[in-house]
């Protein structure tokens, strides 16, 4: 056991060390976009006193060293600042957003990972047959489109027919069934993109694994194809499938932008997007990071399963 | 008295595919098999040993596949079945041996699980009975600790013990017929006789018939009642063990007993200063002392063979030497000066002097490389030919290891026989003009006629070029071909030393006397007489048994 602590611990380590970076070059990106929130707020009417008052109060005048302090000094207090362009506290923005984009993408993983995994086992186990044919290439046709294609046909053919709703709208009455009714489209679009990177890469990796001796060696054993798939071969196969996973996760999160602005969902893409428009570098900032602590936490998450899953890691000799 | 029929199969064909055409690989082969019988099956790699066995079990490898001839086991007609009937049968009623255990177990689950998963899904007996009978046959295949073993993962057993773990999951269903394939091939010989002994007498405990498939005429004297002996997918000829070996009738098979025929002329003592000298290395991995002060010297125009099993430092050695890991104590002299320790400090003319052969010539060359390019590299980067002066150097050194130049000098190493591989390997090496080169285990992956010829080819070579070699090798039949000097290890250790003759007539240490004892001979009662030797040993209270 102690070693799955020190490998949790030597993760964790990397992983701050990686959203410091992160941070630094996320800051020094905004940095460098032209115009800043004064001569937004201020627009054509702005004079050079106006804009420096502006931001004296706004403190954009001092030096970026010390903003990044004040900036990440804050950001680990939990005080993630005060978007300029609303007044509102960030994280009164940030959060009920997060919850929705969570939610979408918990709701898109709840439905793609159980189908990608199977069809790619399926797919494994049928090597070469009519099904692992089709299913290829249904599932290589929906990641060759855009997104927002992939979003509009959907809205063509189940909303307009009336199935579905074509947009969100999440009030205080919204239950959860409700949500779940509303949000179906966006987290099959969502779906339909994730799920052929991780269906192929299942397959691919139970195939690399059924070359093995011990897949032979539990044929002649009279164990059944079904089993000799998922009781030989899946086990040796989880590591690349749990990493896979594990991205498309990180993307279901990050990668929504486009989806989220096709069917109106409130989450922390749209939110971005406005905040982008209205030069609220402070906002898009913190929605930058919290995406990239998404991806270092589920990374560190897919490693650590990794090793656990995998027996000469996990006991010594 | 005869006994009753179990396997008679009759005019096997299977065919292999390569690309979109179908190749025979077994050409109509017949075989029948007794109750309680053990039957050998001998031949050079590509006779389609593993194959016919595999056919008994109604099974043919991805792209093979059972053209033709019955195959009737016990009455049931396995072509004809069902694959659900077949699979019924497969480790219930006929088992399998492979011949990696280490790569046969599946790494994920541990030892009991895999042995209980036979017994409980056929419907033989309840998880916990099949528990309480592992033991049982740990124990009986001699593992240590055999109510414990069964709850370790295979990465974290020896290979001679998964070996053993694996013939007792084989009789799990306390099937009637087992397929042994190369059991023992990848084991060292000290383990290996554990396992032999082992294996035979489970399987006359149970009366279980086998079919014992081998490369190694002296293991399978000692474990066949009768032998047969195919090559090229064809039978040679088939006689019970005793008369096979007192008697070949086929011109192939008596080829076979005659490999060993080659040795190496006797040298007089070597003098003078050594090509290199292995001064008092200590070296380690980690915290783990791997080698611990070792000392030997290798003179122009010598073989030394460095001998021990898998684990004994042997290719450690070679690693200190070529620079590859640096010894935390000692040195290594060349032509009596130090060398650097680490092979980055070494100059070009240093590291040109020193060429390594590798065991596997498949994973030692790159497969995208033609002949010219792999022999050319060296003789350009050391020698810094060019043009004209290149290209007939790499003929040269084609010719010399007996290729025709034309024919070859554009051809991929895919292109190319496992012998032939290996003969690119030595033109490597060769290329470089080196005085030492260090050939690990260069033979222990080839068939024994193709082995012959590369010995030869090695030996012709330093005569010519007044070569020094240090062979490192666990096959102790190579090392009486070849060597002059023989240094013997273990556990990092030199254990003795010497010329070999001496070494061979009259070894001094315990360790050098088991593993001379370990080789197995080409006489049946070779093995009786050794564990009863070693038995009275035993009881005489000097135990000369290694710990497997």
């Amino acid at each position: 056991m102690n070693r799955i602590w020190r490998i949790i611990g030597q993760r964790l380590l990397l992983g701050v060390l990686t959203l410091f970076i992160i941070s630094v070059v996320i800051f020094g990106a905004t940095e460098l976009l032209p115009g800043d929130l004064a001569s937004q707020l201020l627009g054509q009417s702005a004079t050079k006193e106006t804009l420096d008052a502006l931001r004296e109060q706004l403190g954009l005048n001092l030096p970026a060293p010390i903003r990044y302090w004040n900036w990440l000094t804050g950001f680990l207090q939990g005080d993630f600042g005060t978007s300029m362009a609303t007044k509102k506290p960030i994280s009164e923005l940030v959060g009920a957003r997060l919850v929705n984009t969570l939610f979408l993408s918990l709701y898109a993983a709840a439905l793609a990972v159980p189908i990608s995994l199977t069809l790619g086992v399926l797919a494994a186990l049928w090597r070469n047959s009519i099904f692992d044919r089709a299913s290829n290439a249904v599932a290589l046709t929906a990641i060759s489109f855009p997104e927002f294609f992939v979003a509009y046909i959907l809205i063509l053919w189940l909303s307009q027919s009336g199935f579905f709703p074509s947009m969100v709208r999440i009030t205080e009455a919204t239950t959860t069934l409700n949500l779940l009714y509303m949000a179906f489209l966006p987290a099959l679009a969502l779906t339909l993109v994730v799920t052929a990177h991780m269906m192929r890469m299942t397959r691919a990796a139970i195939i690399n694994v059924l070359a093995s001796p011990y897949i032979e060696m539990s044929l002649l054993k009279g164990m059944s194809p079904m089993r000799v798939v998922l009781r030989h071969a899946v086990p040796n196969a989880l590591a690349p499938i749990i990493n896979v996973v594990a991205v498309n996760l990180a993307y279901l999160i990050t990668g929504v932008v486009v989806v989220e602005v096709v069917f109106v969902y409130p989450g922390l893409g749209q939110l971005m997007i406005d905040a982008v428009t209205n030069r609220d570098i402070a906002v898009v900032q913190t929605i930058a990071l919290l995406f990239a602590s998404a991806y270092v936490l589920l990374n560190l998450i897919a490693d650590v399963l990794s090793t656990i899953t995998n027996p000469r890691l996990m006991h010594g000799r | 008295m005869e006994k009753p029929l179990l396997l008679n199969i009759r005019g096997l064909k299977i065919e292999g595919r390569s690309g979109d055409t179908w190749h025979t690989i077994v050409k109509g082969v017949d075989l029948t098999l007794h109750k309680g019988e053990i039957l050998g099956l001998i031949g050079e790699s590509g006779a389609g040993k593993s194959t016919i066995g595999l056919a008994a079990m109604g099974f043919a490898r991805d792209g093979c596949r059972i053209s033709g001839g019955t195959i009737d086991f016990d009455g049931i007609d396995l072509r004809r079945a069902t694959e659900t009937q077949r699979r019924g049968l497969r480790g219930k009623r006929i088992a399998y041996v492979a011949q990696s255990a280490a790569a046969s177990f599946n790494p994920a689950h541990k030892l009991i699980d895999q042995y209980c998963e036979g017994p409980v899904i056929h419907g033989v007996m309840l998880r916990e009975k099949a528990e309480t009978d592992a033991v049982e046959l740990f124990h009986r295949m001699r593992l240590p600790n055999p109510a414990m073993i069964g709850f370790r993962y295979p990465h974290q057993v020896s290979g001679g013990q998964l070996q053993r773990a694996m013939t007792a999951m084989a009789m799990a269903c306390r099937p009637d017929l087992i397929i042994f394939d190369e059991p023992t091939t990848a084991l060292d010989v000290t383990t290996q006789i554990e396992v032999l002994a082992a294996i035979r007498d489970i399987v006359s405990q149970f009366g279980t018939a086998a079919i014992y498939i081998t490369h190694d005429l002296a293991v399978v004297a000692q474990m066949a009642d009768r032998i047969k002996v195919l090559l090229r997918g064809n039978e040679v000829e088939e006689a019970d063990t005793r008369s096979m070996l007192a008697a070949p009738r086929a011109d192939y098979t008596r080829s076979l007993w005659a490999v060993r025929s080659f040795a190496r002329v006797k040298q007089p003592p070597s003098t003078g200063r050594p090509i290199i000298s292995v001064r008092n290395v200590t070296a380690s991995y980690g915290a783990i002392d791997v080698l611990k002060g070792v000392s030997f010297d290798i003179h122009a125009g010598r073989t030394v063979a460095v001998v021990g099993e898998s684990g004994s430092g042997k290719s450690t050695t070679a690693r200190v030497i070529t620079g590859l890991l640096q010894p935390k104590k000692g040195e290594v002299l060349f032509n009596g000066k130090p060398l650097p320790a680490s092979f980055k400090a070494r100059s070009r003319d240093q590291l040109r002097q020193c060429q390594m052969i590798y065991q596997t010539a498949d994973t030692a060359l790159n497969p995208k490389l033609r002949l010219r390019e792999l022999i050319g590299r060296p003789a350009e980067m050391y020698l810094g030919l060019k043009g004209k002066a290149l290209e007939s150097r790499i003929c040269d050194l084609l010719a010399l290891i007996e290729l025709e130049p034309a024919k070859y000098i554009n051809r991929l190493p895919s292109e190319l026989s496992g012998g032939q591989k290996q003969r690119i390997g030595i033109a490597r090496a060769l290329a470089a003009e080196p005085q030492l080169i260090i050939c690990d285990e260069v033979t222990s992956a080839l068939d024994q006629i193709v082995q012959e010829g590369i010995l030869k080819l090695l030996d012709r070579l330093q005569g010519e070029f007044n070569l020094a070699y240090m062979f490192i090798t666990h096959d102790l039949a190579t090392v009486k071909s070849i060597a002059d000097e023989v240094v013997v290890m273990q556990h990092g250790a030199v254990v003795e030393r010497g010329s070999k003759a001496e070494l061979f007539a009259n070894p001094k240490e315990e360790y050098t006397k088991l593993l001379l004892s370990s080789v197995p001979e080409m006489d049946p009662d070779w093995l009786n007489r050794l564990l009863a030797a070693r038995s009275n040993n035993d009881k005489s209270g000097r135990s000369t048994h290694s710990s497997v």
